[in-house]
């Protein structure tokens, strides 16, 4: 229970942490510690794999991928103008969507019969490592996945097909100094005041 | 631990709303991408939660997708941030209009 507490005002602290800072790369470490606390959760919760893929992923892929973008974004000029304070503007309808939205969910959480759960109470809490009779675990998250679970499972595949093929296309081409054509036939390259200008995405 | 599930279903229920207050308020593409991590990772947690309750994992099997959405979200959600950076060496969200309708 107070494990409970802890973790939960930990995560809500690195959530706040990770909406408030001004730089990008404050808001990635809030966002890590903010995994690293649900991985926590989800070991609490019996569910040891998912505890541990979390971190893989997440910490380890997705962040890396943010981390490479600011990193990228942030060689050259500084990329984020500061432009004015746009918070006073948008804050009366920010509060009013959230605490509208938060409303509908408290209400429905507050009315479902929570109580009437049949909450499970291991008898083992610590079973065999991988062990498939025990809940949460490898073996028996791998049976689900393989055997009555397989449709979402190759789901998975076509969204990862469909993000690898769609990033290609967006930020594969494009490169400034290309000196080839974009169907691969080689054009004169161009110096810097041929090239196309720079278009301001303003609102004009 | 003898923790009921509500209190889990709240915990998320506030995790998600602090991801949607920074969708809203902020204006770097990259604190918003985060933001929708983490509105990802709140319902995570309702959803192992449930899962623990009823004692079925079908709810770890979707955690398990949604945990590939949010890679190919961030993926896809980078590759456009760095495609409009390319074009305009300004990013923001207000400011990046040109689809304006």
């Amino acid at each position: 229970m107070i494990l409970f507490y802890v973790l939960a005002v930990a995560l809500i602290a690195s959530a706040v942490f990770t909406i408030s800072q001004k730089s990008p790369v404050y808001s990635v470490v809030g966002l890590l510690a903010n995994f690293l606390v649900l991985a926590a959760f989800f070991v609490t919760l019996d569910a040891e794999f998912l505890g541990v893929i979390q971190i893989v992923v997440y910490s380890g892929a997705i962040l890396m991928l943010f981390v490479f973008v600011i990193a990228l974004l942030s060689s050259g000029i500084g990329p984020f103008a500061e432009g004015p304070n746009r918070l006073p503007r948008v804050l009366v309808p920010a509060l009013l969507t959230v605490l509208i939205a938060f409303g509908f969910v408290a209400y429905g959480a507050l009315h479902a019969p929570m109580g009437a759960l049949p909450v499970h109470t291991p008898t083992s809490t610590l079973g065999p490592v991988g062990s498939a009779n025990v809940f949460g675990s490898v073996g028996d998250f791998g049976a689900a996945l393989f055997t009555t679970q397989l449709l979402p499972f190759e789901v998975t595949a076509f969204i990862l097909m469909v993000a690898v093929i769609g990033v290609v296309l967006i930020a594969g081409d494009a490169v400034p100094q290309t000196t080839r054509g974009r169907h691969g036939v080689r054009r004169k390259r161009r110096t810097v005041k041929e090239r196309e200008p720079i278009v301001k995405a303003g609102r004009s | 631990m003898d923790v009921d599930i509500s209190n889990y279903v709240a915990l998320s229920a506030v995790m998600f709303f602090i991801g949607v207050a920074g969708v809203i308020v902020r204006r770097n593409p990259l604190i918003v991408l985060m933001a929708i991590e983490l509105m990802l990772n709140a319902a995570n947690l309702a959803l192992v939660a449930f899962s623990r309750a009823w004692v079925n994992n079908a709810g770890h099997i979707f955690v398990f997708l949604v945990i590939t959405v949010a890679a190919a979200e961030a993926a896809i959600g980078l590759a456009i941030v760095v495609a409009v950076f390319r074009r305009a060496k300004n990013v923001d969200v207000d400011e990046v209009a040109r689809l304006h309708g």
